[in-house]
């Protein structure tokens, strides 16, 4: 008897083990694929974007390790730290904008209404079209003499304005196609919150006889914080990134007034064929990128401290 | 109050929301309707002031002119053959690699997908470039189709993720009991439920492979550009015909407008997922 009793958790764990070892690794062949092709286009162009940044490597001479240097050279770099400064500026109008629109646009698509997949389909026409194209058309449309947008202010009484021909306006106008372009992206994530949200906080909101504006502000505006802050964070990530609109629209110009990093970026490393600055410029653009991200989190986890703290 | 007044907020409500829906809608619709009211012009009504809206005589010839120029066709085939082999490419190592992730809960690995969404393209282009130039493929499509892999290859990945993790585990662990191998029971219980996804994935690869401009105007050649880099080759080339030009511009993004109306339900649903778990 205790014998058998005693083989029994002997033989258990040795029955076991074979199986443990078969099963968790059985999984890694579906993976490995993938794993090599991102290896090979995303992992491998990161480290050696690093390793060209710390060297002198121009298209057609001969490279060299020159350590910091191109990093050093950046922060001296006027036309780059003039293309730091429309980045953000670009940056935070491109977010706030489609924030408030998309954010009134998802109140009204939440309503029951005929059509409505059709017209959100129509709304959401504008980020899923080719940007070169629509680039071209409203670089049309933003033309001083024959351009449609002047015609509409001359409707209302508005002179005419140089739109992106101008160095003071080529910035907002830009950020015209892109709230354009992209509020329906922001209308979409908080439309999926203000789906999620409870009914009976506005029933009972009803029957106090709160007003439009106060259940807006009391009751959806918090329960969608947390879609808002997800939309934003998208929405400054592409901003910042934004290439298509600016580069086919003005290519930077008039002169350099719409120069962002990326748009820089593209002619280091590709008018001028310096891709060792150009790489450097890539690293330090991606680390603004996620220091960005990294501050607006730490707003988003300093306004929850503060609401628990308030008793909200 | 009396049933008289509740009708008639009900109705001040119906014709506000009416209202507010035709402001939101107004810009995108207004704008395409303009293009291609553009793209049906003259020349002598393009350039009209105050503007036509819809011209006396429409200019099908902007169409037919684009279409029968020798090389748009060459394009199209190489939007065509870029995207295509980029989408399947990652639909074949994307799908299962979704798979294997959720199924292995290895959440960690999903940083290199999120690093890739937050990359600007033109980094990878820079050693992507030289690479190959090393290798000699600067001439032929192969560089625009490999480099579209970091487009399609994270957003098939992604939204598999996602999905693999809402389909339920017990047919697939009733198949491993049975005997059936890891393989048989991604090929013949896990793939045939995960088609609803497998789909939005597709779509999205495709519109997003589709649209890309940047990795062209740095590939390509004159031979093997796609259509957004044609397009926007034609803005410098023909820079007072807006009406052959806006004629390409819609042709382009005809396709992808229309895969938005027929398919908006996987776009927003792919769109919104990877939204909300990018966060």
């Amino acid at each position: 008897m205790s014998a058998i009793i005693q083989a029994n958790p002997a033989a258990a764990p040795s029955d076991a083990a074979p199986e443990k070892e078969l099963r968790p690794p059985s999984y890694w062949p579906f993976v490995v694929p993938a794993l090599v092709v991102v290896i090979a286009i995303i992992i491998f162009p990161w480290v050696f974007t690093i390793w060209m940044s710390l060297n002198e490597w121009k298209v057609g001479s001969p490279t060299s390790f020159v350590g910091l240097s191109n990093y050093l050279r950046l922060t001296s770099d006027p036309r780059f730290l003039e293309a730091v400064g429309h980045t953000m500026v670009y940056t935070v109008l491109s977010v706030l904008l489609p924030l408030v629109l998309g954010t009134l646009a998802a109140v009204v698509f939440h309503q029951k209404f005929a059509g409505r997949g059709f017209l959100r389909a129509l709304f959401i026409m504008p980020m899923m079209a080719t940007p070169v194209a629509i680039a071209l058309v409203w670089t049309m449309m933003f033309h001083p003499q024959l351009g449609v947008l002047n015609y509409l202010l001359s409707l209302v009484g508005i002179p005419s304005q140089l739109w992106v021909f101008h160095p003071a306006t080529v910035i907002p106008s830009l950020v015209l196609v892109e709230t354009w372009q992209w509020t329906p992206l922001v209308m979409l994530i908080v439309l999926g919150g203000l789906a999620a949200i409870p009914a009976e906080p506005y029933e009972s909101a009803q029957i106090d006889g709160a007003s439009f504006w106060q259940v807006f502000r009391f009751i959806t505006l918090p329960l969608i914080m947390p879609f808002l802050f997800i939309a934003g964070m998208i929405r400054m990530i592409d901003a910042v990134k934004s290439f298509d609109i600016i580069f086919a629209i003005t290519q930077g110009g008039p002169g350099s007034a719409s120069e962002t990093i990326n748009i820089y970026l593209y002619s280091v490393a590709f008018t001028y064929y310096d891709l060792g600055y150009g790489s450097a410029i890539a690293v330090v653009f991606f680390l603004l990128i996620v220091a960005l991200a990294a501050v607006m989190l730490y707003m988003r986890q300093r306004m929850l401290w503060t609401e628990i703290a308030s008793g909200a | 109050m009396n049933p008289g007044q509740i009708n008639l907020r009900q109705i001040i409500g119906r014709i506000g929301l009416w209202l507010a829906v035709f402001v939101i809608v107004s810009p995108a619709i207004l704008f395409f309707l303009w293009m291609a009211s553009l793209s049906l012009k003259f020349e002598v009504d393009n350039a009209a002031y105050p503007p036509v809206f819809i011209p006396e005589r429409f200019a099908w010839k902007n169409y037919a002119d684009v279409l029968a120029s020798n090389r748009f066709l060459t394009y199209f085939v190489n939007s065509l053959i870029v995207t295509g082999s980029a989408t399947l490419l990652a639909l074949v190592v994307g799908v299962p690699a979704g798979y294997g992730i959720a199924r292995m809960a290895a959440h960690k690995s999903a940083i290199v997908i999120l690093i890739a969404r937050i990359t600007p393209g033109l980094s990878y282009l820079i050693p992507l470039f030289l690479m190959f130039q090393w290798l000699g493929l600067l001439g032929t499509l192969v560089p625009q189709v490999i480099i579209h892999l970091v487009v399609t290859v994270p957003i098939v990945i992604w939204i598999m993720i996602g999905y693999f993790e809402t389909t339920p585990m017990e047919l697939e662990e009733a198949a491993l009991i049975d005997g059936a191998t890891r393989w048989q029971v991604f090929r013949h219980v896990a793939l045939p439920i995960a088609r609803p996804g497998i789909a939005v994935a597709f779509i999205l690869a495709v519109i997003f492979s589709w649209n890309n401009f940047v990795f062209g105007i740095v590939l390509a050649g004159r031979e093997t550009r796609t259509l957004p880099v044609a397009v926007y080759n034609m803005i410098s080339f023909d820079q007072l015909s807006w009406g052959p030009l806006a004629a390409a511009a819609l042709i382009v993004t005809f396709p992808v407008l229309l895969l938005t109306v027929f398919a908006q339900r996987q776009i927003v649903a792919g769109l919104t997922a990877g939204a909300v778990k990018g966060g």
